[in-house]
């Protein structure tokens, strides 16, 4: 029986969501870095792993490789079901719909949430840093859009204390943009709750250890 | 029993992934078209359905839901004795093989349907709504999708569906996207390559797809 093993820099968003899905489900597990300016991402050993080039890859203990992180999570939530924090994917205990209830609001997260968010971070934070030039319009484009969107989640957490009801789930984790979230109040009163959490202090001091 | 309804328009690609996965699970429902010309999607009675303003939306007697994707998850796990059994896996397959489909479901979500997206309001939808479309933006999209298919090509080499041997919610997620690309003309990516040109063959002219490409032409609901 191998450890469980997550393949990717600490510092994706993506990488990031699985290992906070593990330390919620006091999984023990080993991250294996994957140098991505050294283009490790796109070697024939990785793409063995993840056929798209992309990370995070994923490899139970069993030998039951995944990919995609969304998929990798919900894999834990399933596998380890009675361990760690049990109401990652609904009430212990819940059925189809209370899991559907999460499930919404982690796809909600997927494709209205992470497409902006994603897109002002690399605008404002990485391209700098990159020395790549920002583009004024990209950056006006998606400012609209995390609005509208940041809206939603604002009218939604004045009802519930987390996104899809009074227990944190999958849908509240790994949300990683700080600095673009704390301008409404209850937006701000869930970004504190949930990043004070241990699970993502510990994300975040695996991202402050230096690389292998 | 009887009392599932989908609201939005049927040709809208994400309300279809939802019909297509009820056809598949022979579970009976109700339609109600959402009339997005008028804004209807932006309502106040409508936004306490979907608080985004998108479609679809659902409405069972134990939920109500929004995002295509989990009112499948939710339709296979809550009417899982119906219709088609293996969409989320084999029943007795336990989180691994339910992990393999929701593995290619997401690549579906986040690979494959982004540059289609474009492609199908480019190509299908821009021309009818007569909206200019936009060489570039279609070039670059048709450039990505195919760096995807070429992954598929290689997938579907070795297995017959994404997810296995058997067809999933991972194939069917493609349905609503890849139609509108096919019925466009656009499709010669699909068509150059082996595998998934064999792949689309054969999702595409499942019965219960077929019913919900019939729901295009149809008149809309009241």
């Amino acid at each position: 029986m191998g450890s469980v093993k997550v393949f990717g820099p600490a510092m994706s968003t993506a990488v990031s969501r699985v290992m906070a899905c593990l330390l919620e489900k006091e999984m023990p597990f080993q991250l294996l870095p994957i140098h991505l300016p050294k283009a490790q991402h796109k070697s024939p050993d990785f793409l063995k792993l993840q056929p798209f080039g992309q990370v995070p890859a994923f490899q139970d203990g069993d030998g039951t490789t995944l990919f995609e992180s969304r998929a990798i999570c919900r894999y834990i939530c399933d596998q380890f079901a009675g361990q760690g924090n049990r109401s990652l994917l609904g009430p212990e205990g819940g059925g189809a719909a209370d899991r559907a209830r999460v499930d919404q609001w982690v796809e909600a997260e997927a494709h209205s949430f992470n497409p902006p968010s994603s897109a002002l971070v690399f605008q404002l934070v990485f391209a700098p840093s990159m020395r790549l030039k920002q583009d004024p319009a990209a950056i006006r484009e998606n400012e609209a859009k995390l609005r509208k969107v940041l809206g939603v989640y604002e009218r939604r957490l004045a009802e519930s204390r987390f996104l899809a009801g009074n227990e944190f789930s999958l849908a509240d984790l790994a949300t990683d943009k700080a600095e673009l979230l704390t301008s409404r109040k209850n937006v701000a009163r869930w970004w504190e709750d949930i990043s004070a959490r241990p699970s993502w202090k510990k994300v975040l001091d695996m991202r402050g250890a230096p690389p292998a | 029993m009887g009392s599932v309804t989908v609201y939005g328009p049927p040709i809208s690609t994400a309300v279809s992934r939802v019909l297509a996965c009820l056809q598949e699970k022979d579970v009976d429902f109700k339609l109600v078209n959402v009339d997005m010309a008028k804004g209807q999607h932006k309502s106040p009675d409508y936004l306490k359905l979907q608080p985004f303003g998108q479609v679809p939306a659902f409405q069972d007697e134990h939920a109500t839901l929004f995002e295509s994707r989990a009112i499948c998850r939710y339709i296979c796990d809550k009417y899982a004795n119906r219709g088609n059994q293996s969409l989320l896996g084999r029943s007795g397959g336990g989180p691994a093989e339910r992990a393999q489909v929701e593995q290619w479901l997401e690549a579906e979500s986040q690979s494959f349907n982004p540059p289609s997206s474009v492609l199908v309001f480019q190509l299908a939808f821009a021309p009818r709504m007569g909206l200019p479309q936009d060489p570039a933006a279609i070039e670059l999209n048709q450039a990505k999708l195919a760096r995807v298919l070429d992954v598929y090509e290689r997938r579907l080499g070795e297995s017959r569906f994404l997810a296995g041997d058997e067809f999933s919610l991972a194939d069917l997620a493609h349905l609503p996207n890849a139609h509108h690309i096919f019925a466009a003309r656009k499709d010669d990516m699909f068509a150059s390559r082996k595998n998934v040109a064999r792949w689309w063959e054969e999702i595409s002219t499942r019965p219960s797809w077929k019913k919900v490409v019939d729901m295009y032409s149809a008149a809309p609901p009241a």
